[in-house]
């Protein structure tokens, strides 16, 4: 059966240490995303979004259920198979990149692992793409704008040509005139590529910009699954999603005391 | 609404770097009443010097000229040691991070009672009853509790509120937040500003609000200052930001994602050289 | 979850330090990062005296037989004991051999002592290091172990069990330091590499699909070797005075060897009449074990990552 679904998790669960240090990070999650669509996870520190990336890139290993892309179920073991069709996008542009490395050394060793040749013209192809002169392949990191080195971590991530983009907080460390540039860059390279996005984000107006479809997760678990419409026309039904909502709207001292009575 | 807490004239700072002089204050005049002054800026554009400067928290190889007048006293003109009577005291600081600013091998009730104590001379068990009370009028339950407590078992919004009550309890006229909330949930970052919004208005203090989120401004503040590469382009209402007339300003506005304006693409903000000039 | 803001310079920095030389290839990026780097260990007049005296031990090294005035283990026994003067420099010792000459030659005998105990102990301590912090587990336990049992005999005491199993001599006495060095170089790797494992660029190279061999290679080491190098150059000092205090005791270098330790034992029993005797490899040591804690000082400050 050819399936249209590009991502697809189901039942997953992980638990951090053990016994009564037992953290249980996250609870029965399940979502699908279809190819070529964005689909955005919004929540608070600790609600296990950033978790449930990591597990599809294979960075934890101790996680049950299911998880599967374009249909084939993934290891638990991260193998290299699945860095052709999965990458990420990390949040922190001064971390993702190694200090000591050069442009053109980050972005040849995927190549080189893979036994991929024609690494000038990829890695120029790949530069141009992200919106980079070709020139600056022998800078390092430090000599880059925190724009510049997000784009190289965009292209370091497609250089290996995934169908699949995983998205960590991308713009969160950056200027707001730079955000509005690599967002651009982001909404440009999935059209013209039809890459799968799966984005996590603490900033609703972001997800809303870039995603069509958003799970709201809270402690672990999802708690309201919804489109983008409904979140832009405040449509949104569970209270958790509708307070942040408003939170990310505007501040005022009404909305700080329910909160607090809320918390209470 | 009479003479104002702080006035600022022309205030220049200038560091001295391996690559050069870095000019990263220029002539900045602004005046803060009894008011919530917002700076906002993106990174580079002065605003967090600007902060530590009014509190002369910077090295001696930096040089700060221009007129900086606090009430009565001219700030720049001040020895170390009048400094130190006036930080805390009469301006105090609250800063991004608590696991960074808060002590983390004292308890968190000392600290503040250290504070109340560096400007007033009062018994150790009178200055831990300021403290509680504080903790109380900063909105935490079981103060009590919170006391005795480390810096490293509060949560993030807690250790802001510890953050607050600390720089409050001396009582300043002026308050300097520098991006207070950046580092909290959403639903925390309402909440510490709940408190900050409620503690301001009951004392009639000036607060300085350093920020890089615009949108946030627009509504907690009542004034904002625009910083761009160490200048104030705009100064204006926060009721008014979408009149405001600056390029730079209109610029940022425009490049925020909006859930209440969807858009395809996002205006990005085109840098004029005169700006800086 | 912080929207930390970058500190990228403000708008007109940026342009002055990009619009400077772009390199145009890997070569010149890295000949580059070494201009920096070189002029930055310049900056500070303290390790520039360190740099300058570790030269100096080179190029004597080097130029040895030019620049003794008389051979080291000549012997001239109506010579003895002689001060410092115009013909013997520093003096004679107990067997009339010039101690300036027994000087030069002997700074062979510490560069070979302080190379061979860095070109081992350097690779190994990294490479337990990094591997025992890279893979964690029973791996971890087992190196940390043997690091720990190491690590836990004194270094002069360990080298005189060795010396005295296998008998005296120069290369016993080496690797007896060496085998006591290496540990607290793991122990520095480790942890570096620990807190390096969490980061995101590692995380990045696993997504690649790169083998741990390659992270290991190609990304923790490069980080770690900053705080190794320091730690080796400060060592080198500690090593010297282990191999003089070896000397000393008759475990090193044996006679007639000129190594400056064993100079200064035999020198022991006519120290108060004949100062030069001890004076002149003690100075030379302490000289040499300060140059190198001063470049390892001055190495810190410009290797260290942070620092950019």
């Amino acid at each position: 059966m050819i399936t249209n679904t590009m991502i697809d998790i189901r039942a997953l669960n992980l638990t951090f240490g053990l016994g009564d240090k037992a953290n249980r990070v996250l609870r029965d999650v399940s979502l699908s995303v279809a190819a070529g669509e964005s689909f955005g996870l919004v929540g608070e520190s600790g609600s296990g979004k950033t978790t449930v990336l990591r597990c599809l890139a294979g960075l934890y290993n101790h996680w049950q259920g299911e998880l599967a892309i374009a249909g084939k179920p993934l290891a638990h073991k991260l193998d290299r198979e699945r860095c052709r069709w999965v990458q990420m996008v990390f949040q922190d542009p001064y971390g993702s990149l190694h200090p000591r490395h050069t442009v053109e050394t980050a972005l040849a060793e995927p190549l080189r692992i893979h036994g991929i040749g024609d690494r000038s013209s990829r890695i120029d192809n790949i530069l141009t793409k992200v919106g980079l002169n070709p020139s600056f392949r022998y800078r390092y990191p430090h000599q880059l704008s925190g724009g510049q080195r997000q784009r190289v971590a965009i292209a370091r991530a497609l250089i290996l040509e995934p169908k699949v983009l995983l998205l960590d907080e991308p713009t969160s460390a950056l200027d707001v005139s730079v955000q509005a540039e690599i967002l651009n860059l982001l909404v440009d390279l999935r059209a013209r590529d039809g890459l799968t996005y799966l984005m996590v984000t603490h900033d609703l107006s972001v997800v809303a910009h870039l995603c069509e479809r958003i799970a709201v997760m809270q402690h672990g678990s999802i708690v309201e699954t919804l489109t983008r419409d409904a979140l832009e026309s405040n449509s949104a039904s569970h209270p958790y999603t509708r307070m942040l909502v408003e939170a990310s709207r505007h501040y005022s001292r009404e909305l700080a005391q329910n909160i607090a009575l809320q918390a209470a | 609404m009479n003479s104002p807490l702080l006035k600022a004239e022309d205030l220049n700072v200038r560091f001295n770097t391996a690559n050069g002089v870095v000019h990263a204050v220029r002539g900045v005049s602004f005046e803060l009443g009894r008011e919530k002054l917002a700076i906002v800026g993106e990174s580079g554009s002065g605003k967090s010097t600007i902060g530590r400067a009014l509190l002369r928290l910077h090295p001696h190889s930096a040089s700060i000229d221009g007129k900086l007048q606090f009430g009565d006293t001219n700030l720049l003109a001040c020895s170390e040691r009048e400094m130190q009577a006036i930080r805390g005291r009469r301006m105090s600081m609250i800063m991004q991070d608590p696991k960074y600013s808060l002590n983390p091998v004292m308890r968190v009730g000392e600290q503040i009672a250290e504070a109340y104590l560096a400007h007033r001379k009062v018994s150790k068990a009178e200055a831990r009853a300021k403290a509680i009370a504080m903790l109380e009028s900063v909105r935490i339950r079981d103060p009590e509790r919170v006391y005795n407590l480390y810096p490293h078992e509060v949560s993030g919004g807690m250790g802001q509120r510890i953050m607050i009550a600390m720089m409050l309890i001396p009582e300043p006229e002026i308050v300097i937040a520098d991006e207070p909330t950046s580092a909290l949930d959403v639903s925390v970052r309402i909440q510490v500003l709940g408190v900050l919004d409620d503690l301001v208005s009951q004392r009639g203090l000036g607060l300085i609000f350093i920020s890089h989120d615009l949108n946030l401004v627009r509504s907690f503040c009542d004034r904002v200052l625009v910083m761009y590469a160490g200048r104030v382009v705009e100064s204006i209402a926060a009721a008014d930001l979408d009149k405001a007339q600056h390029p730079y300003t209109r610029g940022l506005l425009e490049a925020l994602p909006s859930l209440d304006q969807r858009r395809e693409r996002l205006p990005v903000l085109q840098r004029d050289p005169a700006w800086a000039a | 979850m912080s929207a930390a803001m970058t500190t990228t310079p403000s708008p007109s920095l940026n342009k002055s330090a990009l619009a400077s030389d772009v390199p145009q290839s890997s070569a010149a990026a890295w000949r580059e990062t070494i201009r920096r780097g070189a002029r930055r260990l310049t900056h500070n007049p303290l390790t520039v005296a360190g740099l300058a005296v570790v030269l100096l031990l080179v190029l004597v090294a080097i130029f040895a037989p030019w620049i003794a005035t008389h051979t080291p283990v000549a012997q001239d026994l109506s010579d003895a004991l002689k001060a410092p003067s115009a013909e013997h420099w520093f003096g004679t010792d107990e067997y009339g051999r010039d101690i300036f000459s027994r000087l030069v030659y002997g700074s062979r005998i510490t560069l070979y002592i302080i190379a061979l105990v860095t070109i081992v102990v350097g690779p190994v301590g990294l490479a337990v290091g990094t591997i025992s912090g890279y893979f964690g587990g029973w791996v971890d336990t087992v190196f940390m172990r043997v690091t720990d049992i190491f690590i836990s005999f004194p270094g002069l005491v360990l080298a005189l069990a060795f010396v005295a199993a296998l008998g005296p001599g120069l290369d016993h006495a080496i690797i007896a330091i060496a085998l006591t060095a290496w540990p607290p170089i793991a122990r520095l790797a480790r942890a570096e590499t620990l807190s390096l494992r969490k980061a995101d660029f590692v995380a990045a190279a696993q997504l690649q699909g790169a083998s741990p061999a390659r992270i290991i290679v190609r990304h923790i080491v490069p980080m770690c070797l900053s705080s190794v190098i320091v730690r080796l150059t400060m060592n080198m000092a500690g090593v010297i005075l282990t191999a003089a205090g070896l000397g000393f005791l008759g475990l090193g270098a044996q006679p007639p060897m000129p190594e400056w330790g064993a100079m200064i034992s035999a020198g022991r029993r006519y120290m108060l009449e004949c100062w030069w005797l001890v004076a002149m490899p003690g100075a030379a040591i302490m000289m040499v074990s300060l140059a190198f804690n001063l470049l390892g000082d001055g190495l810190r400050d410009v290797l260290d990552p942070r620092s950019e």
